[in-house]
């Protein structure tokens, strides 16, 4: 009995509960203990954290599994709860990433500073939290529906804490109307999934037959669904907004966890399924390329940071569906190593992206923080003022371009392998995957030009703005939540063999099991040793260049500004600007970027006028593409608005006549 | 003791039309008042006594006969209206309609596969009458005081069906029926209090202002 205070599923569970109510202290006190609740209500949420990794970690490596049943009066047969290495996989970065957001958001979001919207924020991230954690919990049709809209729903509030400024309703909005379509599609799935099983609970994993027909639809519904919460282009049009306006922790939960919740929907799907046919596979890798490659070029463009980061975030959720088309591909081909690696990739670039991105928008929050603005072309020698920021900011851009010695590559690696083991096979899935190689290879050379970009122009330089020079580090409760993640990407990345046994248990949980018991392990197609030993090189490498930089600078002479360059009186406007920097790559990808420019018109003569120049990116897809097809839908079905009179007596005029078609048809 | 049961639903019923042809607010108040202190009776006349049953009817009584009706009464007194004017659909053909929904209401009962011991009640008859009158009061009427009364006069309806279903009915639930029926009545005071502020009028059909374009 006292062991089962300690069983895996009792941990888990309670965490879900006190993140659920750990904003209650914050919501219901008086205003001269914000302060005291809003500690309160923090150390609530890493308590829920700690409990809920403990969980998460025991039920993965004592491979422990279990099922809950509730029956409940509802008619939708019975609630079932569950957890499963996939579950659990899943639940590392819910609670890894809210506990550091959490605990950053003490600092960041402080009572004292934001009286009036700290109540609900705090109140609306433990419901999200718990939230998320029920989406991967629920193992029937209904508790998923149920936990998926709370978390929708909180993710909302939290969008829109900053609802004055217009920018932020409009991205709220954006969101809650994305977030519901998305909803629908799971209205469809989940009925397409009843046809198919006869109950509203979860199949167990590859007892449904992928033929055409049925699962073909299900499989596309799942794919518009999920996709729109994970953001997979081209339906990420809620995100940039979404987590650009949000406060940075906020963003760092968002961007680090609830797409990854669209993921593991769109993995629990495909889990039901054995034989799946080549286009599924196929279209997954697509849909993963395509993201990857305009998701890091729209990165590039921008001038906002976080805007910045969140295409970001649609950058790796491609290279994730890539990892997941690859395991898809190789169930078709029958290909061992490709659904291992595939998957097994996907799952920790799952865990990683939420490490590493959590920890750029933390870092991304700190500048903001200390500077006040989080538009790029205003900021610049910010790495002087905020070293550690800096520091952090710099893992997790190394990390997020998938360089080694950080988790980043560890994962590609996996994908890559996948790939190339693909290329060996035959027949159509050979193609895809030889044509998706290069495509991984772009994006994660085009994140590192991206981020060059990011980290010369922020942190390095002078600044370029007098009233955004950055002036104060961030306190400790900022910083340590970003040595945590800085630590665990580090982590990840030198010793990828201490999570091969969980990543491969989880991992294989999904797949079917093609050479019978046991089958291939990880460490098997992996040289986890040999990462563990470059890494290690590359990191005593960089010790060393970092000591000997230090002796020169210390034995030099004078200073000068950065990149002065010999030229007398430089000045900070003549640095590169983001713009600046971008313009080739932009050029490359106008095609799909769009770009703006605003160009002068009087640089003429030999002492031209004063004159500006600008450009910008905007949302290609959603202002070329789906605002004016909306628009036209509008317009068309103008007749159908006169239903809508805004007389009350009229609608309840509908459910009167709604009433007693009904009652007229008992007759018939 | 089923017979006198019967007998306050046919007053039940009676008091629908009083609200169908009045457009006098007060009056049609109490007539929904009158209608709330009956069905607070109703429970006490079908079960066997408890104390439960007891706690329920005069909860009942007190908030459907005097709470919801002093409220209503002070929002008319405030709002100084004192007559519906022009409704939606005149006096005459609404109480037909509702006429022709209470016979429909009996006809249809008939047909519904009852278990034997409700056969011959006019529970339910009674009850979907009342839920189409409600109905009718909200679809015809513009000011918002007539608005609630045709949303208590739903609620009724839907109560007498209650007491069919559960042989000794959860506190809990009937707590919360309650409960809901007040706070709406509160919210509904507050937005006629704020139509009557913003439009100076209680018509609810200056609404559709509010709609977006």
């Amino acid at each position: 009995m006292a062991l089962e205070w300690f069983a895996p599923s009792t941990l888990i569970f309670s965490a879900t509960l006190v993140a659920a109510f750990s904003g209650i202290p914050s919501l219901l006190s008086p205003p001269r203990l914000a302060a005291r609740s809003q500690l309160l209500s923090v150390i609530l949420m890493l308590l829920a954290s700690v409990t809920g990794l403990a969980g998460a970690l025991a039920s993965l490596v004592t491979r422990h599994s279990t099922l809950f049943q509730l029956t409940w009066s509802l008619p939708f047969g019975p609630l079932q709860l569950g957890i499963d290495p996939l579950s659990a996989w899943f639940l590392l970065p819910i609670f890894g990433v809210t506990g550091c957001a959490a605990l950053y958001a003490r600092a960041y979001w402080h009572a004292d500073r934001h009286s009036a919207s700290v109540r609900p924020l705090t109140f609306f991230f433990g419901i999200m939290t718990a939230g998320m954690a029920g989406v991967v919990l629920a193992r029937d049709a209904f508790s998923f529906l149920f936990a998926w809209e709370i978390m929708a729903l909180a993710a909302y509030f939290l969008v829109s804490t900053e609802h004055e400024k217009p920018e932020v309703r409009e991205a709220g909005i954006l969101y809650m109307i994305t977030t519901h379509t998305g909803t629908l599609g799971l209205f469809v799935l989940f009925p397409l999934l009843y046809l198919l099983t006869g109950s509203w609970l979860f199949p167990s994993p590859l007892t449904l037959t992928a033929s055409p027909g049925l699962p073909s639809a299900l499989f596309l519904a799942a794919l518009f669904a999920f996709g729109l919460k994970a953001g997979i282009m081209p339906f990420h049009i809620w995100l940039p907004s979404a987590h650009a306006n949000a406060p940075s922790h906020v963003s760092a939960a968002m961007s680090g966890v609830i797409l990854k919740i669209g993921i593991y929907g769109l993995i629990r799907t495909l889990s039901f399924f054995h034989g799946v046919p080549l286009w599924w596979g196929c279209s997954v890798l697509l849909l993963g390329g395509v993201s990857g490659v305009i998701g890091v070029a729209f990165a590039i463009g921008q001038h906002d940071l976080k805007r910045l980061l969140a295409y970001h975030s649609i950058e790796n959720i491609g290279i994730i569906f890539m990892g997941v088309g690859v395991a898809l591909i190789g169930q078709t081909v029958g290909s061992e190593p490709m659904m291992l690696l595939g998957m097994a990739g996907a799952l920790l670039h799952v865990v990683n992206h939420a490490l590493f991105k959590a920890l750029l928008f933390l870092g991304a929050g700190s500048v903001i923080h200390g500077t006040g603005t989080r538009e790029i072309d205003l900021l610049g020698g910010v790495g002087r003022k905020l070293p550690v920021t800096a520091l952090l900011f710099g893992v997790g851009s190394v990390a997020i371009c998938g360089l080694p010695p950080l988790n980043g590559f560890v994962s590609e690696l996996l994908i890559y392998l996948g790939l190339f083991h693909g290329i060996q096979a035959d027949g159509g899935g050979a193609v895809a995957v030889a044509l998706a190689t290069p495509v991984l290879a772009l994006v994660g050379a085009l994140a590192v030009a991206c981020f060059v970009k990011v980290y010369g122009i922020v942190f390095l330089g002078s600044p370029r703005s007098d009233h955004h020079v950055a002036h104060h580090e961030a306190g400790w409760q900022m910083l340590l939540p970003m040595v945590l993640l800085g630590v665990g990407c580090l982590a990840i990345g030198i010793v990828p063999g201490g999570i091969a046994g969980a990543l491969q248990y989880a991992s294989r949980s999904v797949l079917p099991d093609v050479v019978g018991q046991g089958g291939l392990l990880l460490s098997g197609v992996v040289p986890l040793m040999v990462l563990t030993v470059v890494s290690l090189l590359l990191l005593a490498l960089m010790v060393l260049l970092g000591w000997w930089y230090r002796r020169l600078i210390s034995s030099s002479t004078g200073f000068a500004p950065t990149w002065g360059c010999g030229y007398q009186r430089p000045a900070p406007r003549m640095q590169y600007t983001a713009s600046s920097f971008a313009e080739m790559l932009i050029g490359l990808f106008s095609f799909a970027l769009r770009p703006k420019q605003h160009r002068p018109d009087k640089m003429k003569g030999l002492f031209p006028a004063s004159a500006r120049f600008f450009s910008h990116v905007p949302e290609a897809v959603l202002e070329l593409l789906y605002i004016p097809v909306l628009q036209e839908l509008y317009r068309r079905f103008s007749g159908i608005r006169r239903m809508q009179s805004g007389i009350l007596q009229q609608y309840v005029l509908y459910s009167l006549i709604t009433l007693i078609l009904l009652l007229a048809a008992s007759y018939f | 003791m089923i017979t006198l049961a019967d007998q306050l639903l046919v007053l039940v019923l009676l008091i629908n039309f009083i609200a169908l042809g009045t457009g006098r607010l007060i009056f049609a108040i109490r007539a929904v008042a009158v209608q709330g202190v009956i069905l607070g009776i109703l429970p006490g006349m079908i079960h066997s006594f408890s104390w439960h049953l007891v706690g329920i009817t005069v909860v009942i009584i007190i908030v459907k006969g005097f709470v919801i009706p002093h409220l209503l009464g002070r929002a008319v007194r405030s709002a100084e209206i004192k007559r519906e004017v022009e409704p939606f659909l005149g006096y005459v053909p609404t109480l037909l309609l509702g006429a022709i929904f209470t016979a429909f209401a009996f006809g249809f009962s008939g047909s519904l596969p009852m278990v034997p011991e409700h056969q011959n009640y006019m529970f339910v008859p009674a009850s979907i009458a009342t839920l189409m009158t409600g109905f009718l009061v909200l679809t015809t009427r513009r000011k918002a005081i007539f608005q609630v009364i045709g949303y208590l006069i739903l609620e009724n309806g839907i109560f007498i069906f209650g007491l069919l279903l559960a042989g000794a009915m959860p506190v809990m639930v009937e707590a919360g029926a309650l409960l809901d029926l007040l706070v709406g009545t509160f919210v509904m005071g507050i937005v006629i209090n704020q139509i009557s502020r913003e439009f100076s009028s209680l018509d609810t059909s200056l609404l559709t202002s509010l709609k977006e374009e």
